[in-house]
C-alpha cells in the first residue's frame, strides 16, 4: 500500500489547522509538527520530516483521507452510520458507552484495515450490510458497500438480481413477498432475493434510506440523547379532522393496540413512545436497532378505528356452542393475528383454523343474518 | 446546500399513489439543481413529521403536491413539518396565490421555505394544456376541441372548486380550445353529464388528481359513460351521445408537472439553475412520442385513502 502524493498535498494543506482523525494527529507548533499515528510519535518534524512520517503511516493517511475528503459531513447522521457500518469509533459514544458495550466494540484504524480487506458485516433490520476495500489488494482507502437481505446472507451473488441505483430500493420494498403492498417499510417482511454492489457511501445512505426511511436520522439523535420523542397522548391530541376522535381512545386500549401493532414480529422499529411521559405501556417496546420516535400513520389510521369501536358499550350474548367450537373460534382468531392463514394445509382438518373447520363451523351456526346469539342483557 | 421536499398524500392501500411522486422527485433529481430531493408522505414514509431530519441542506424547500389550497396545505402540513411560525395568513392568498411563506423547522432549526400547492401554480394551466396533447397525441389540439378540466368539487372546502376553475378561465383566455368548462364530481356542473356542456364532437376531459386512483380510473370514466365497468377498460377516444371523450385519467402523472414544482421553488428562492428547460425539453420529448397516453385498461380499484 503506498500513499497518494495528493493525499498527502491535502493532508498538509490542513496540518497547519490541526489533524485529528482515528489515532492520527498532527499539530502545528513552533518547533514544527507533531504528528502521531496510533502508538508512534514523532516531534518537532519539518515539512519534509512529516512527508517522510506520513509515508510509513499509510493506513492513517488514506483513512483520514476517505473521511475527511471522500464522505465529509461532520457531525451528520450519514457519516456516523458509514462510521457505524465499518465499527469505526463515533465521535458521540462517550455518552453511549452502556449501549456500546452491547453491540461490537469499535476497531482502531489498523484492525479496521484488516477486517475491510475481507468485508465488514452489519445488520440494519434486514438489511445485511458489508463495508469493504474498492481495491482489496491494494488498498487505498476507499470504500464501498453491498447492500442484501440478512435471509441472503449465504447466497451466491450470481442467484441474486443484482441493483446498482438507490432508488430500485423502493421498487423492492413495495410488496412482500406474496405480491401485497408493504405500507409500513419497517414491517419485517421485506421480500429478499436482491443485492446492491459497491456502491458508494452516499448511495448507500440513500438506499438505506429508501428501505426504512430516517431510521438513520432517528438513529443518530438517539446516540446523541436528542431523540425527542412524541408520546401517545401528545401525539392523539395534536390529530384534526377524521383522527380527532384517537385521543378518546381509553388507556388499556392504547394498551392492546401496542401489542397488536408496535413489536417485532410486526414492526422492526423499537417502540420508544409511552402512554404519556411517566407513564409506561406494559408492551415491550422491541428489539430493533432503529428508535420509533411517536406513533406512525398506520397506527394512527388503526387508533381511529378502535376509538370508534371502543365507545361502544359491551353487551351479553348468549349463543349455542360446543366446547370444541368455543376453542375453534380461539384457533381462527389466533390464526388470523399470527398470519397462519396460508400456512394451515388444507387436509389438515385437526387445525381450528382449516378452511373446510371454519366452513363447517358457519354452515352450521351461521343463520341468515350471520352468528346466531342472542342479546341477552336488554 | 438546498434541499427540496415533495410533499404528497400518499396511501395506505394503493403503492400507485406515490408513483407521480417519485417519478417528478427523479425527474428533477436528475437535473442535478438540489443538493438532495426527498419525498415525503401522509400515509407512508418518510412521514412529514419526520422529513426535513433526513436532510443536510440548511434551505429546505417544501411543495405540497396537492391540488388546492386546503386543510392539508393549510392546517396537516405544517403542523407536522413543526412549523410552529405558520398561519394561513403568511401566504396572504384568495384561495389560488399562495406563493410562499419562510419560516423555522423547530425540531431541526433548518429554514423552510414553504411553498403554496403544485395545483394552484400559473405553471400547471400548462401542464393541463399538455395533458391534452399527450391524451389526443397531437401537440396542436385546439380547433374543433373542447376541453373540461375535473375537479372532486366539495362542500366542505371551497378552494377544492377555485383551483379548478382558476385554470379552466386561464385555458379559455387563450382561445385556443373552442369550448372549455370545469366541470366536478360532487357539485354543479357535475362531470356526469360532461356532453351537455359541450357542443364540439372532441373533448378532451383532464381530470385535475394528482394520482390515479379510485376516482379517476373508476368513478369519473363510468360516470361520463365511457364504460359500463371500469375493469373492461374504455376507448380513446370513446363515443358518448355522439362526442368523442379524450380522457387519460390524473393530470399529476404528466411529466411536465416537475416544471411546477421546480417553478414553486424557484418563486421562493431556490436556485435551480437551468433546470426548467432540462424537464421542459424532457417532458416535450415525450410528449412527441406519444408515450404515457391511454388508459390503464382493468386496472385494480385503488384511490387515496382519508
Amino acid at each position: 500500500m503506498t500513499v497518494a502524493a495528493d493525499d498527502l498535498e491535502a493532508l498538509l494543506d490542513r496540518a497547519s489547522s490541526g489533524v485529528a482523525l482515528d489515532g492520527l494527529r498532527i499539530d502545528e507548533t513552533d518547533d514544527g509538527y507533531n504528528l502521531e499515528a496510533g502508538e508512534n510519535r514523532w516531534p518537532g518534524l519539518d515539512e519534509a520530516a512529516l512527508g517522510r512520517a506520513l509515508e510509513s503511516s499509510d493506513e492513517y493517511v488514506t483513512n483520514w483521507r476517505y473521511w475527511q475528503e471522500t464522505v465529509g459531513g461532520e457531525g451528520t447522521a450519514r457519516r456516523a452510520f458509514l462510521r457505524w457500518c465499518e465499527r469505526a469509533p463515533l465521535a458521540d459514544a462517550e455518552d453511549q458507552a452502556d449501549a456500546e458495550a452491547t453491540v461490537d466494540a469499535p476497531l482502531g484504524v489498523p484492525e479496521r484495515y484488516d477486517a475491510l480487506r475481507d468485508g465488514i458485516d452489519r445488520e440494519w433490520g434486514q438489511l445485511s450490510i458489508t463495508a469493504r476495500f474498492v481495491d482489496i489488494d491494494n488498498p487505498d482507502g476507499e470504500r464501498v458497500y453491498d447492500l442484501w437481505h440478512v435471509d441472503d446472507a449465504d447466497s451466491d451473488l450470481a442467484d441474486l438480481e443484482v441493483y446498482d441505483e438507490p432508488r430500485d430500493a423502493r421498487e423492492i420494498a413495495t410488496h412482500d413477498d406474496d405480491g401485497r403492498y408493504r405500507p409500513l417499510k419497517t414491517a419485517p417482511t421485506l421480500p429478499a432475493g436482491w443485492a446492491f454492489t459497491g456502491l458508494s457511501g452516499d448511495d448507500l445512505v440513500d438506499a438505506v434510506g429508501f428501505f426504512y426511511p430516517a431510521t438513520i436520522a432517528n438513529w443518530h439523535r438517539e446516540r446523541q440523547g436528542a431523540l425527542d420523542v412524541d408520546h401517545w397522548l401528545e401525539t392523539a391530541e395534536r390529530q384534526t379532522g377524521i383522527y380527532d376522535v384517537i385521543d378518546e381512545l381509553p388507556r388499556e386500549a392504547v394498551e392492546w393496540m401496542t401489542e397488536a401493532c408496535c413489536v417485532d414480529s410486526q414492526c422492526l422499529r423499537r417502540r420508544e413512545w409511552e402512554y404519556e411521559e411517566g407513564d409506561d405501556l406494559d408492551a415491550d417496546g422491541g428489539d430493533g436497532p432503529f428508535p420509533c420516535r411517536e406513533p406512525c400513520s398506520l397506527v394512527i389510521a388503526a387508533a381511529r378505528k378502535w376509538a370508534i369501536l371502543e365507545s361502544e358499550e359491551e353487551r351479553t350474548y348468549e349463543l349455542e356452542l360446543t366446547t370444541s367450537e368455543l376453542n375453534q373460534l380461539e384457533e381462527l382468531i389466533d390464526a388470523v393475528a399470527e398470519g397462519r392463514v396460508d400456512e394451515i394445509r388444507e387436509a389438515d382438518v385437526n387445525d381450528g383454523a382449516n378452511r373446510y373447520r371454519a366452513r363447517y363451523l358457519r354452515a352450521k351456526r351461521f343463520g341468515e343474518e350471520g352468528l346466531e346469539a342472542t342479546k341477552v342483557d336488554d | 446546500m438546498q434541499a427540496l421536499v415533495i410533499a404528497a398524500h400518499g396511501s395506505h392501500l394503493n403503492p400507485d399513489a406515490s408513483d407521480p411522486t417519485y417519478a417528478h422527485a427523479d425527474t428533477i433529481r436528475e437535473t442535478g439543481a438540489f443538493d438532495e430531493v426527498r419525498e415525503a408522505f401522509w400515509k407512508e414514509e418518510p412521514h412529514f413529521r419526520e422529513v426535513i431530519r433526513t436532510l443536510e441542506s440548511d434551505e429546505v424547500f417544501v411543495v405540497p403536491l396537492f391540488i388546492s389550497e386546503g386543510y392539508f396545505t393549510e392546517q396537516v402540513i405544517p403542523r407536522e413539518l413543526r412549523l410552529e411560525e405558520w398561519d394561513p395568513d403568511r401566504w396572504e392568498s384568495d384561495g389560488t396565490s399562495a406563493s410562499q411563506a419562510t419560516l423555522e423547522a423547530e425540531d431541526v432549526g433548518k429554514t423552510i421555505h414553504y411553498c403554496g400547492p403544485v395545483g394552484t401554480h400559473d405553471a400547471m394551466t400548462d401542464v393541463i394544456v399538455q395533458r391534452a396533447e399527450t391524451a389526443t397525441e397531437n401537440p396542436d389540439v385546439g380547433e374543433g376541441f373542447g376541453l373540461s378540466v375535473v375537479g372532486h368539487g366539495t362542500d366542505r372546502n371551497e378552494n377544492s372548486a377555485k383551483a379548478i376553475k382558476y385554470h379552466s378561465d386561464r385555458i379559455a383566455e387563450r382561445d385556443r380550445f373552442d369550448e372549455v368548462k370545469a366541470l366536478f364530481m360532487d357539485e354543479e356542473p357535475e362531470v356526469d353529464d360532461v356532453t351537455d356542456y359541450f357542443e364540439s364532437d372532441d373533448i378532451v376531459v383532464v381530470p385535475l388528481f394528482i394520482a390515479d386512483g379510485y376516482h379517476t380510473q373508476e368513478d369519473i370514466p363510468e360516470d361520463m359513460g365511457l364504460t359500463e365497468d371500469y375493469r373492461l377498460g374504455w376507448d380513446v377516444p370513446a363515443d358518448v351521445d355522439g362526442h368523442r371523450i379524450w380522457y387519460t385519467g390524473a393530470v399529476g402523472t404528466e411529466d411536465l408537472l416537475a416544471d411546477v414544482l421546480l417553478e414553486r421553488a424557484a418563486d421562493a428562492g431556490a436556485d435551480i439553475g437551468d433546470a426548467r428547460e432540462a424537464v421542459r425539453e424532457l417532458a416535450a420529448s415525450v410528449a412527441g412520442t406519444g408515450a404515457d397516453s391511454g388508459p390503464e385498461r382493468g386496472s385494480g380499484r385503488g384511490g387515496l385513502d382519508a
